[in-house]
């Protein structure tokens, strides 16, 4: 399998690592820089990505999008209140978010695909070899709709996203925390946009999230809004002039404010000089640590309540908990790092770059993936409740939050009319009782139900939550075994249909071939199926009878036959045929994994033996 | 073991409700390693199939049977299913009147001590009052394992399973109520008083 990478897509900046021999490594680029800042520039000359793009914020504020993680899958009315922060125009809309620069509007999930090329990029110019897998981080508490967002801007920008992971558990892969035997751990990662606490139990390589909770609209931006808000009032007092109408020095101000908060946690004082000859000042002003801490103290005090949610929901007290570590940017700040310790009463782990630390997880995941690594194993949970609107407009919840994932759920729905063949459902994530007060993640039509007497079809629904914290959603008439079809309209992200689109329009503008683009996708893939299939044969042959591995066998042949002509068609449906002919093998090769479980000795005496 | 093994099974346990929780943990975490997607990235799209179907399987199972309180709601559907032919009907449950009858008292109170702005005498009564809930479900939940044990102790076909089952039931009809309430006083207090958020499905 090709080499995986692991990318951290943050709010301020975003990194891509490896995993170079046992340990992993964070690429720089041609200048030795790791940070990539999160910001696009979209220039009358081209697109600029990174630190060319932060030189525009300033002189091109309207065209240059910073902090668009804050933005994905979410609508409109979600992000309204604080757009007087940014400087470029957002599109009223009931749906996916458009951003408008120049004369064409852009979504987020393009936005980031933009930023995920470049380290695709540096990723390909460092390792000399084309990169096309990744593992990309999330926030624990990122919805589905963000999570899916970001699984499409992967799509958008050529990578095959084998894994969304949350970010404080990556951090906790990075760490090395399975060298601890047994013990609980609360990673608290704050970072540019987003907070996350996070209470795993660890236990002889298991990684176990017992419950996670956090703010997707909470990190070092807001810090920098409180102080900008106290630099205008300042300058507005002492030179008369309301500089919250000049969208640059606006940027101008963000961007000092920035730096200035950063110095902070390091010195005691810091002085802010910006000139602003349009406006015929130069605004000097110094400022000391305890006057930012009075201004970030409610924010940070913000982040308390739900780490005693996921305490709470974990079943354990703050001194239960073993290992604190520090996750994020926004924790260099000591006021912060105060805060947590006096929460759990111990002094919290930082020796990891709090920059890194996320995109280093990520790698070890994407090592995992490859099979590089068997003896560490996630397993992560779902931060929100999932559910479907009930009559009355109350949600009814189908997968309660902090559930293991993957994880399914079944639910029965029939019709209310006579020969009705479409049902509706209305899939809703969040805590509250009424459906109008959780977050619509998308609505669903059941299609192909045949006409019926109202009442009369019982058509099982079932709700599965992959790996990525991702819904899947699957329809069956139990009287007739028909599948019903599913049709999703995503709330606020683009369907499949808009990514394919987009996807092929990328193509067009690269002016790659997109024939032979397919052609060699369509052959990864049987090449896939057809290790996958000798491997599975070697390992179950015992499993199956002579009918069965004649089939098997007769349908790779075909498969291999068909490999290195020109026809993708062909090749995709002789995978497809292959991939049928294994599903029984697959299957039980599964239970006899499982049969095998159940027989094992206990874990640590296993570890004894292959260590020894 | 199969897809459609029930819970107990997919551990290999007998259908008992005192479980070992080091031991179903440890057997978690095995199948865990068996299963889990991570495992077969680079596997057939059947086998990936076949592993997210028994993963979200091992981990149902995991969370059902770790808690005495679900373990027994799910023993009784089972139980049900298995006599009615119906499968897993939820349960209707019926709690005793008297119970039921205190609790809506308990409502109307705090309705009323709401209504007139919750002073601090009215607090201290709520206070109390939820300290007494909490207490009452305690010996509830008590009750509740010492009927599982002996559960556990008659045999299959045994007369008294019926009697057994529907003692249970009405237990955690009982704690259903108690924990309404509970939730509602808890609010009233401003959450500082909520133990634990309730988050499962009644």
């Amino acid at each position: 399998m090709s080499r995986i990478v692991g990318i951290d897509l943050g709010t301020t900046n975003s990194l891509v690592a490896y995993m170079a021999g046992d340990f992993p490594r964070v690429i720089p680029d041609a200048d030795g820089h790791v940070l990539l800042p999160s910001v696009v520039a979209f220039t009358p000359d081209g697109i600029l990505v990174g630190e060319t793009a932060k030189r525009q914020l300033v002189r091109h504020p309207a065209q240059t999008i910073y902090s668009v993680k804050r933005f994905m899958g979410r609508g409109y009315e979600d992000v309204k209140a604080e757009l007087r922060y940014f400087p470029f125009r957002l599109e009223p809309s009931q749906e996916i978010v458009r951003i408008q620069v120049g004369d064409r509007a852009v979504t987020p999930p393009e936005v980031s695909a933009l930023i995920l090329k470049a380290l695709k990029e540096r990723a390909e110019a460092h390792l000399g070899e084309p990169v096309t897998k990744a593992v990309i981080t999330v926030p624990a508490y990122f919805n589905d709709s963000q999570r899916q967002a970001t699984k499409d801007a992967g799509r958008l920008a050529g990578l095959e996203v084998l894994r969304i992971v949350n970010e404080p558990t990556a951090a906790s892969l990075a760490y090395g925390l399975h060298r601890l035997k047994r013990g609980t751990v609360a990673v608290y990662d704050l970072g540019g946009g987003t907070f996350d606490i996070s209470i795993l139990k660890v236990q002889d390589g298991i990684f176990e999230v017992l419950a996670t909770s956090g703010n997707t609209h909470l990190g070092g931006d807001d810090f920098d809004r409180a102080l900008v808000d106290w630099f205008l009032a300042d300058v507005l007092a002492r030179h008369g002039v309301d500089l919250g109408r000049d969208p640059e020095a606006m940027q101008e101000l963000r961007l000092g404010a920035e730096a200035a908060k950063c110095r902070l946690s390091f010195d005691e004082r810091t002085v802010l000089t910006i000139p602003f000859p349009q406006h015929g000042l130069t605004y000097r002003r110094e400022i000391a640590r305890a006057e930012l801490e009075a201004l970030i103290e409610p924010l940070v005090a913000e982040t308390l309540g739900p780490c005693r949610l996921a305490l709470a929901d974990a079943r354990l007290q703050a001194a239960q908990i073993d290992e604190v570590v520090l996750v994020g940017g926004s924790t260099r700040i000591p006021l912060v790092r105060r805060r947590v310790q006096e929460l759990f009463g111990k002094v919290p782990h930082s020796q990891l770059n709090p920059d890194e630390v996320v995109a280093l997880g990520a790698a070890v995941q994407a090592h995992i993936l490859a099979g590089g690594i068997t003896d560490m194993l996630l397993l992560d949970v779902t931060p929100l409740s999932l559910g479907i609107e009930t009559l009355g407009g109350v949600m009814s919840v189908l997968i309660p939050r902090n559930t293991t994932i993957p994880t399914s759920a079944k639910e029965m729905f029939t019709t209310s009319a006579d020969g009705q063949t479409v049902v509706d459902m209305h899939v809703l994530q969040g805590e509250r009782e009424l459906a109008k007060d959780n977050r619509s993640l998308a609505r669903f039509e059941l299609r192909g139900i045949d006409p019926m007497a109202a009442g009369m079809p019982r058509i099982e629904v079932t709700f599965l939550v992959d790996a990525n914290g991702i819904l899947q959603v699957q329809a069956k008439e139990l009287r007739t075994g028909k599948a019903a079809s599913v049709e999703v309209k995503p709330s606020y992200g683009l369907t499949d249909a808009e990514v394919e689109r987009m996807v092929e329009e990328s193509f067009a503008h690269a002016e790659e071939d997109v024939t032979s683009r397919l052609l060699i996708e369509a052959r990864n893939e049987a090449d896939t199926v057809i290790r996958a299939t000798e491997r599975a044969l070697g390992q179950g042959r015992h499993l199956i009878d002579g009918d069965e591995a004649e089939r098997i066998g007769g349908a790779l042949a075909t498969l291999l036959g068909v490999r290195d002509g020109n026809d993708r068609d062909s090749i995709r449906g002789a995978t497809e045929r292959l991939n049928q002919a294994t599903l029984h093998l697959a299957e039980a090769l599964m239970d006899a994994a499982l049969k095998e479980a159940l027989a094992s000795k206990p874990v640590t005496e296993v570890l004894e033996k292959t260590e020894s | 073991m199969s897809i459609k093994a029930d819970y107990f099974e997919v551990f290999g346990l007998a259908r008992k409700l005192e479980i070992d929780p080091e031991e179903l943990q440890r057997r978690f975490y095995e199948m865990s390693r068996r299963v889990h997607p991570d495992f077969f990235q680079t596997g057939t799209p059947a086998e990936q199939a076949g592993s997210l179907q028994r993963s979200a399987l091992v981990n149902r199972a995991y969370r059902t049977l770790r808690d005495l309180v679900s373990r027994v709601e799910y023993l009784i559907q089972l139980e049900e299913g298995r006599e009615t032919k119906e499968g897993a009907a939820g349960i209707k449950p019926e709690a005793p009147g008297d119970l039921l009858a205190e609790m809506l008292e308990v409502q109307e109170a705090l309705q009323e001590a709401k209504a007139d702005g919750l002073d601090e005498a009215a607090r201290e009564r709520v206070k109390a009052e939820h300290a007494r809930l909490l207490e009452w479900r305690a010996v509830e939940e008590d009750g509740l394992r010492a009927l599982a044990r002996e559960w556990d102790a008659v045999g299959d076909g045994d007369g008294n399973r019926e009697a057994l089952l529907e003692r249970m039931k009405r237990v955690l009809a009982a704690r259903a109520y108690l924990n309404t309430v509970i939730n509602d006083l808890g609010e009233a207090l401003g959450g500082e008083a909520q133990n634990h958020v309730s988050h499962r499905r009644h």
